[in-house]
């Protein structure tokens, strides 16, 4: 696994989390339970995760989700942030394969892509975050697992549909086009 | 009122510290009022931090919106533990004092009452330090703090470049949603799940490829200036240490470490007033 | 003296590319010279650029053959580092280049990357801010500043290493024209007094060579065209042949037949009249313009939208618009003109219910729109963004164009005839199946217009249709809307700082300055008055100086007389050919 870490990394780094905290706002609530609800700001970390790999990944989880809950809600949530950049480097070890910016996200990619990023939440969201939040706050074992399985199910939906969604569109238009020609 | 936490310029001796001095005590304060559970250094850490928080002559505007926000998520975190673990306080303390029979098997215990009064302590403690650290700290001295406390400068000039750009996204962010709009699309929250997904879909993509776009010209501007030439690199904005930085480092340094003392005395975190 | 930049029987072939982009050159810039680079998107120039300041190869990969060398050093051996000490760039978008914070930040952002402590960083910051009249602004963020701000401390950023070369890409692109002859004339000033080579490409040639230049560089399709100065360049027709614009008054000049030599000092009108060499083409342009009879226009009554006494403050105190009044009826072709920042963004979010006015009203067709929503403003006022890439949400073309009448649950057959249509008339349909990646900008910036063309609203407002496109891409554009505001009697304005498309395309301006309506008149009566353009920010046309020199009485209706010249006989040809 080659990781560079570039000039272009360290700018995506941060345009994604300066779109990661814009879109800290825009939600699409879920249910009652509270820090739950489809962010879309979870499919563009996964599809940043997916195009630059596993650093851009998880710093743009770390940041963005340290400073959208700063700025936003004035408190950090640390074992909150910590499972985004979970999700963040596990979906971006498998960038190569994913081969987004080639134009080859295909059939093939699209389910492994999926394949990993619900492992990634299961992990992040089912494991490390309510251990989190139990070592920190001495939470409740039911409330944070049902809390962290929750917020496990929305995100491999949001990441599943909107992620998928962004990725396919964005290996189109790095993909080739000299099959083309024009119709009457 | 305004609806997200910003820097504020003003001249009291904590503006003055530099963003380094600022940044350590925040993870260290945020640090300590995660790891214990003790009443006592929660409500020390409670009164200080409010001391320190009216010290900085930071208004109720600056923080207010945000500051509504947070107690109706720690009421509806409150009300969750008691609705799913109403024993929680009497697993912890290991004695039951029955105040109020609700109905089922929910019984409020001043075990509970107490737990959640530390669950609600802990968070009261870390809210003003988080104010503290965003309204008085300059967004240009974060990257350079970060960098000091041993975060690689690249780390840090990702962060500069965050905040830096964070305006601009917000900018496009809502023109592509007005043009949008304009063609039709709607946000609507009666809109089925399906639809509302597609419409997000269709802010999204232009925002994120067009953000696609600004991170080669920005790479390429940063290269073209000497970015990344050396292994380090000097800030314009960082803030020189004085004497108070020193001094509310040791202040920090020596509360932590007594915090740690008073809490883990007895070999539990919990500080229990029932036995 | 050796040059300071050398190409030697140089070309370059980007990896990804089968055929080289710059082709076998040969050119030699010397130390202190002012050199214009001209030629039409997609010749090379940028590429041209970029070998200079070292992204191509060190960024932008790709096979060099031939010699060059910069300050007399293999560019190859420097590294992109090594260069940026010796070529400062200032790139078009200013958004892009502006990375700190704050100005001053920005502006060491350099220094810092070169280690040098906090102290002589500020002292060289405070200096260099001096000689680019930043030093006021220097806490301040790139959101509270202007456009020509923001370029003004691009090229501070760059010269804090006092660099030998400087470098600017299309420096015009973004500004309004007053603000751009400020850039250019400060740009002169550095020239002279920091005796820094400068390099500018540009194809806004006119405003250009506002303050002159030394050669003017012509690249066509990845060679040299042209190396001469801009007098000799001027009197050939090199520049027409390659699809670069001459200045207008040159081209009026030709219009009436004169013969342009070089000595009679073509780059620059001033410098005509003053020489006197104006005096031998006077006679023919006062024939031609006496030849030439312009058709009264006949406008349409009907009113489609009205403004009436029109107020907008974000913060109490701090009006943004101010009474403004006007009316657009039916079938007009119409710009909004003024600085960047005086209101021209704030009256089109207005109109189409981004923002609600404090008072006044907005009727469409007699009726007031200011309680219907954004969607339903939508189905009668389309709103054509700035960037096509900040619109296009789909990957296709057909769906692209379809997805208004989707969401508005419109039936698919009928969805599927209007999209062709549309596509039709905007010359898409042999494309109907294509990803929209594949397109061109121009393409693209097709795309979104047909996407709101399909809604059938009575108004189109564009925002800056035709923002850093080149003079082909130009008259692409702007003759397809001229074309289907004839067909479809679609009503079209445009928020514009492009006083060519002002004056060649619509008949009427909206002159807004400070939040206020200052002129409601024809393009070429706003452009050879002196105070409404200078409070405008906008910029005397030459054609008035053309005028004045030659004697003639009415400029305003001398203007009205090339335009309508230019409308029958020369654009045509160019279109053809």
């Amino acid at each position: 696994m080659k990781s560079k870490f570039g000039i272009k990394e360290v700018v995506a780094i941060g345009i994604g989390t300066a779109l990661f905290v814009a879109l800290t706002e825009v939600q699409i609530p879920l249910g009652f339970i509270p820090n739950t609800a489809l962010q879309p700001r979870m499919a563009l970390m996964g599809f940043l995760a997916a195009v630059f790999g596993p650093i851009v990944g998880g710093i743009v989880g770390l940041l963005g989700h340290a400073l959208g809950d700063a700025l936003f809600y004035g408190s950090v949530w640390w074992s909150w942030v910590f499972p985004e950049a979970v999700v963040g480097i596990v979906i971006g070890l498998f960038a190569a394969k994913f081969a987004i910016k080639d134009g080859g996200f295909a059939t093939k990619e699209i389910v492994l892509f999926n394949i990993v990023q619900i492992v990634a939440n299961a992990v992040a969201w089912i494991v490390v975050a309510p251990l989190l939040d139990i070592v920190i706050y001495a939470e409740p074992a039911n409330k944070v697992f049902a809390q962290g399985a929750w917020a496990f199910l929305g995100n491999i939906i949001i990441i599943g549909i909107l992620g998928t969604l962004i990725a396919i569109g964005y290996s189109k238009i790095g993909g080739k086009s000299s099959s083309l020609s024009k119709e009457d | 009122m305004s609806r997200v936490l910003s820097y504020e310029e003003k001249d009291t001796w904590i503006h003055r510290l530099s963003g380094v001095t600022k940044l350590i005590f925040f993870l260290l304060w945020s640090v300590t009022s995660m790891i214990s559970y003790d009443t006592r250094v929660l409500l020390v850490m409670l009164v200080l931090s409010l001391v320190i928080f009216a010290m900085s002559k930071t208004k109720w505007q600056q923080v207010g919106t945000v500051f509504k926000f947070i107690m109706l998520f720690l009421c509806i975190n409150l009300i969750a533990i008691f609705f799913f673990s109403p024993g929680q306080g009497t697993k912890i303390y290991g004695t039951e004092t029955p105040l109020w029979h609700l109905f089922g098997h929910y019984t409020l215990t001043e075990e509970q009452l107490f737990y959640e009064f530390n669950v609600m302590l802990k968070y009261l403690t870390v809210i003003p330090a988080v104010f503290m650290f965003i309204v008085t700290t300059n967004p240009s001295e974060f990257a350079a703090s970060m960098n000091k406390v041993g975060i690689h400068y690249n780390v840090g000039y990702s962060m500069a470049i965050a905040l830096r750009y964070i305006p601009d996204v917000q900018d496009d962010f809502s023109k592509i949603k007005h043009a949008q709009e304009a063609r039709g699309i709607e946000m609507s929250k009666k809109a089925p799940f399906v639809s509302r997904i597609k419409s997000m879909a269709s802010i999204i993509f232009p925002l994120v490829f067009s953000s696609m776009d600004r991170i080669d010209v920005v790479s390429n501007a940063m290269e073209l200036r000497g970015f990344g030439k050396h292994k380090k690199r000097t800030w314009y904005s960082a803030r020189p240490f004085k004497r108070n930085d020193y001094l509310t480092l040791a202040f920090v340094i020596l509360f932590v470490i007594a915090a740690f003392i008073i809490t883990f005395r007895d070999g539990s975190r919990f500080y229990n007033p029932f036995v | 003296m050796e040059p300071i930049i050398e190409f030697k029987n140089f070309s370059f072939k980007y990896r990804s590319q089968k055929e080289p982009t710059i082709k076998d050159i040969n050119l030699a810039i010397y130390p202190g010279e002012k050199v214009l680079i001209v030629g039409p998107s997609g010749s090379g120039k940028s590429t041209l650029a970029h070998c200079i300041n070292g992204l191509v190869p060190f960024s932008y990969k790709g096979e060099i053959t031939g010699s060059y060398s910069i300050a007399g050093q293999n560019p190859e051996k420097l590294g992109i580092f090594g260069l940026s000490k010796l070529v400062g760039t200032v790139l078009q978008d200013t958004d892009g280049q502006f990375i700190g914070l704050t100005v001053a930040e920005d502006i060491a952002f350099a220094l810092e990357n070169d280690m040098i402590p906090q102290p002589e960083m500020f002292e060289r910051v405070a200096r260099v801010a001096e000689t680019v009249e930043v030093q006021s602004v220097l806490g301040n963020a790139p959101g509270a500043l202007s456009g020509g701000q923001k370029q003004r401390v691009s090229m501070a950023g760059v010269m804090i290493d006092r660099v030998e070369i400087l470098l600017f890409d299309e420096p015009l692109a973004n500004l309004d024209p007053a603000t751009g002859k400020r850039a250019i004339e400060l740009i002169d000033q550095i020239h002279r007094e920091e005796k820094t080579t400068v390099v500018i490409i540009e194809h806004r040639l006119e405003d250009a060579l506002t303050c002159g230049a030394d050669r003017i560089i012509v690249v066509g399709e990845g060679k040299i065209v042209a190396d001469m100065t801009p007098d000799e360049l001027l009197s050939k027709e090199i520049l027409q042949r390659e699809g670069i614009r001459e200045p207008l008054y040159v081209t009026a000049l030709k219009y009436a037949g004169c013969r342009i030599a070089a000595d009679s000092l073509p780059s620059d009108i001033r410098k005509m009249k003053e020489s006197g060499s104006l005096e031998k083409y006077k006679g023919q342009v006062g024939e031609w313009f006496r030849q030439t009879t312009v058709p009264e226009r006949k406008q349409n009554d009907e009113v489609v939208l009205e403004v009436k006494n029109l107020d907008f403050a974000y913060t109490s105190g701090k009006p943004v618009l101010r009474d403004v009044s006007f009316r657009i009826h039916k079938g007009e072709m119409l710009s909004i003109v003024g600085k960047n920042g005086a209101g021209k963004s704030t009256l089109s979010n207005l109109i189409c219910g981004f923002l609600m006015p404090n008072s006044g009203s907005i009727s469409l067709h007699g009726e007031d729109i200011l309680n219907r929503s954004i969607k339903e403003r939508g189905e009668s006022i389309g709103l054509v963004m700035q960037n096509p890439n900040q619109m296009i949400s789909k990957t296709m073309i057909f769906e692209e164009v379809a997805l208004g009448l989707q969401v508005r649950g419109v039936a698919p057959e009928e969805i599927e005839k209007r999209v062709h249509e549309t596509l039709k008339i905007c010359g898409l349909y042999p494309f109907r199946n294509w990803p929209i990646s594949a397109l061109s900008y121009g393409q693209k910036k097709r795309v979104t217009i047909a996407s709101i063309l399909v809604m059938n609203p009575d108004i189109i407002i564009l925002d800056e249709p035709t923002a850093g496109q080149d003079y082909r891409h130009y008259t692409e554009i702007m003759e397809f809307l001229k074309e289907i505001n004839k067909n479809s009697g679609i009503t079209i304005v445009m928020i514009t700082h492009d006083m060519h498309l002002m004056l060649e395309y619509t008949d009427r301006a909206l002159v807004i300055a400070e939040g206020q309506l200052l002129a409601d008149e024809k393009p070429s009566e706003v452009l050879t008055d002196d105070v409404l353009t200078q409070k405008a920010y906008l910029k005397r046309t030459s054609l008035y100086d053309l005028a004045v020199g030659c004697g003639i009485g009415q400029p305003s209706d001398f203007v009205d007389c090339f335009i309508y010249y230019e409308r029958e006989n020369g654009r045509k040809k160019e279109v053809e050919s």
